[in-house]
């Protein structure tokens, strides 16, 4: 009854072509960032800042980036953590080596490492494709995280290998606090979410869903291959590598290879499965699932007050069983069951 | 450095290549019957161990006896997996069924440590770990026994399942499975029997690769990492070959180890982590479907 675009005349082409087209979007999604913006600030905790809402937007935008590659342009990536690593550690070294650089630009630079690291790492995915493909991104993975590891320079000779980031200043004004810091972070989500939506509905984004669904038959019809995958590698691991950077300077408040894991990984690409593979709701949906998992079976285990090693098992296997469920009953993810529920509220309640 | 040592190097290195082709072996047994590249196998070749040092530890039971009795619970594992798991999802793509395995990886983890809890293990095997005297005065090489043992074992598995799937009814059902499940049910092969079958076979794989990581390197989590180990010499050898599998373990287990020795110390060590997957990468730039794998051919 409320949600139909009944009434609603394009009279123009830019009309036609807005991101959102039916009304109630426009509204919904205006509340959405209003809440975003104003209500959680001035209702949520520091605990809550830093343990569910920074990260949720932190991996939400390193979803997005491995969503571009693999949901969009259909190669398939276990490395995402490492072009996390590249763009933390690359921003971690343009603050510290050039004196004033400001740190929206020193994250900004950092991404673009991660794009270059991308590229030269996509290079196998004009040969092999599939899961071989897939088993050859996992060589970016524990090469970047050696590198890091070995190679003195990038951490700056520290003895530990773990440094504290720098602080986050822009104009004099510091991001010390977990409110500053989150709204620092949602700024920077909502800017390449807008960004990315665009990307994938221009001919960018064709080509990859092109590439995607089947790269021979796209090479015929005229898109340059080698330029559309490396492009895919490029733009997804600089949204990864701007994540990277956030992750550590906003979340975690130091670098250290360690953390960019093959486990990190792995729950990136489960955000990804889980909210949808080719969607950027998807991305937001399954991050948003994927970090608040841990905190509720928390919540449940302290409840039943089970012993703490019982607990993280059994933790692992409810997220375990979770993803093949999920997998089974939906294997288009969260962002396809909200599609269904939008398509049920269209008719609601005069279904016929 | 001398001869004999760069020849100790490339023994072990080839001997713990046939362990690592042991875990790839596995792989390659469910993903050639059904297509289904299964990364929850490290997981299981960690659930075999600890079951069967479990069973041997609580119940005080011989290692004769917690063996076969392990086998059973992977059989019931395999079974389980194959009914709760794959069957809902028949006819997905092939991406969906791996990121199950991965769900499916976590929850064997889980599993196997709520039940036998999260402590290392120690499993002696009736092999001595010792070197082989007979090399050790002619030529000066070191040489464990247990590792040779361990080869053999691993050369005995894999001739059988070589004949199991070129000469015998199963094998043949199981390449045609391979080849197309709509035809191969068409002509009246049992799906569902063949793959409890394949994941009966892949539970007793990773039993004996459990068991022989195991008693080389204790039961523990890191034994779920054996998996890792494993994808390189996958893509190297060829997803769907079984010869692949030994031939890219023993390729990738060599090359590691004097790598190690021979590279690592210029680079500042450390490199066993990545120079497999690197050298397999640089293999498939040259031939994309590994060294056995069936030819692709893409028609549009």
């Amino acid at each position: 009854m409320f949600y139909r675009e009944a009434g609603q005349f394009k009279t123009s082409y830019q009309a036609d072509n807005q991101i959102f087209p039916i009304r109630q979007d426009r509204i919904g999604m205006a509340l959405l960032l209003l809440a975003a913006f104003i209500g959680v600030p001035s209702l949520a905790s520091d605990y809550a800042f830093s343990a569910i809402f920074i990260p949720f937007l932190i991996f939400s935008l390193a979803a997005l980036g491995l969503n571009i590659l693999t949901g969009y342009a259909g190669q398939l990536s276990l490395g995402s953590a490492a072009f996390m690593a590249v763009g933390a550690f690359a921003s971690y070294n343009f603050v510290l080596r050039i004196p004033g650089i400001p740190i929206l630009l020193a994250f900004v630079l950092g991404g673009v490492s991660a794009a270059m690291v991308g590229i030269a790492f996509g290079l196998p995915s004009l040969r092999i494709r599939g899961f071989y493909l897939a088993a050859a991104t996992l060589a970016t993975q524990f090469f970047v995280v050696w590198c890091l590891t070995k190679i003195q320079w990038f951490t700056n000779y520290s003895a530990s290998g773990v440094i504290t980031a720098q602080e986050i200043t822009i104009h004099g004004f510091a991001f010390t606090t977990p409110l500053k810091k989150y709204l620092l972070t949602l700024v920077i989500v909502c800017v390449m979410a807008i960004l990315a939506k665009n990307m994938v509905r221009s001919n960018v984004g064709r080509s990859w869903m092109a590439v995607r669904d089947m790269d021979v038959a796209a090479e015929v019809i005229g898109f340059r291959l080698m330029r559309t995958k490396l492009l895919a590698f490029a733009v997804s691991s600089f949204y990864c590598g701007i994540a990277g950077a956030l992750y550590a300077y906003a979340y975690l408040g130091t670098v250290e290879p360690e953390a960019y894991n093959l486990d990190l990984s792995f729950r990136i690409l489960f955000m990804i499965i889980i909210g949808g593979v080719g969607s950027i709701l998807g991305s937001f949906l399954g991050s948003a699932f994927i970090v608040l998992l841990p905190v509720v079976l928390n919540l449940v285990a302290h409840g039943l007050s089970l012993p703490t090693n019982v607990a993280s098992n059994l933790e692992l296997m409810v997220f375990g069983a979770l993803i093949i469920f999920f997998l089974i009953v939906e294997p288009h993810g969260l962002a396809r069951l909200w599609q269904i529920a939008k398509e049920k509220l269209r008719l609601w309640p005069f279904p016929h | 450095m001398s001869l004999n040592f760069f020849f100790e190097v490339l023994i072990g290195g080839l001997l713990s290549g046939v362990m690592y082709a042991l875990v790839a072996l596995g792989f390659v047994l469910i993903y050639k019957a059904s297509g289904v590249f299964n990364f929850a196998q490290g997981a299981m070749v960690f659930f075999a161990a600890l079951t069967c040092v479990g069973l041997s530890e609580q119940f005080d039971l011989s290692l004769w006896v917690a063996i076969p009795l392990t086998m059973l619970v992977m059989v019931v594992l395999g079974l389980a997996i194959e009914k709760v798991v794959l069957r809902p999802l028949v006819n997905q793509p092939e991406i969906t069924l791996f990121m199950a395995t991965i769900g499916l990886t976590f929850f064997i983890e889980g599993l196997a440590q709520l039940i036998w809890g999260s402590q290392p293990h120690k499993l002696s095997l009736p092999i001595e770990d010792v070197p082989i005297e007979f090399l050790m005065e002619k030529f000066n090489i070191l040489v464990s026994q247990f590792d040779v043992i361990a080869a053999l074992i691993c050369a005995l598995l894999v001739t059988a399942l070589a004949l199991l799937f070129s000469k015998t009814k199963i094998g043949r059902a199981l390449r045609a499975v391979a080849d197309d499940h709509q035809a191969a049910l068409s002509v009246g092969i049992p799906l569902q029997q063949i793959w409890g079958i394949v994941w009966t076979v892949a539970g007793f794989v990773a039993l004996v690769a459990g068991l022989l990581w195991g008693a080389r390197n204790g039961v523990q989590f890191a034994l779920t990492f054996v998996a890792l180990k494993a994808l390189p010499v996958l893509i190297l050898g060829g997803f769907t070959s079984v010869p692949g599998a030994i031939v890219g373990g023993l390729i990738i287990g060599a090359s590691e180890k004097l790598a190690e020795v021979y590279i690592g110390p210029l680079v500042g060590g450390g490199i066993e982590g990545w120079f497999p997957y690197v050298l397999a990468l640089l293999f498939l730039l040259v031939r994309p479907e590994g060294l056995f794998g069936e030819k692709i051919i893409r028609r549009i």
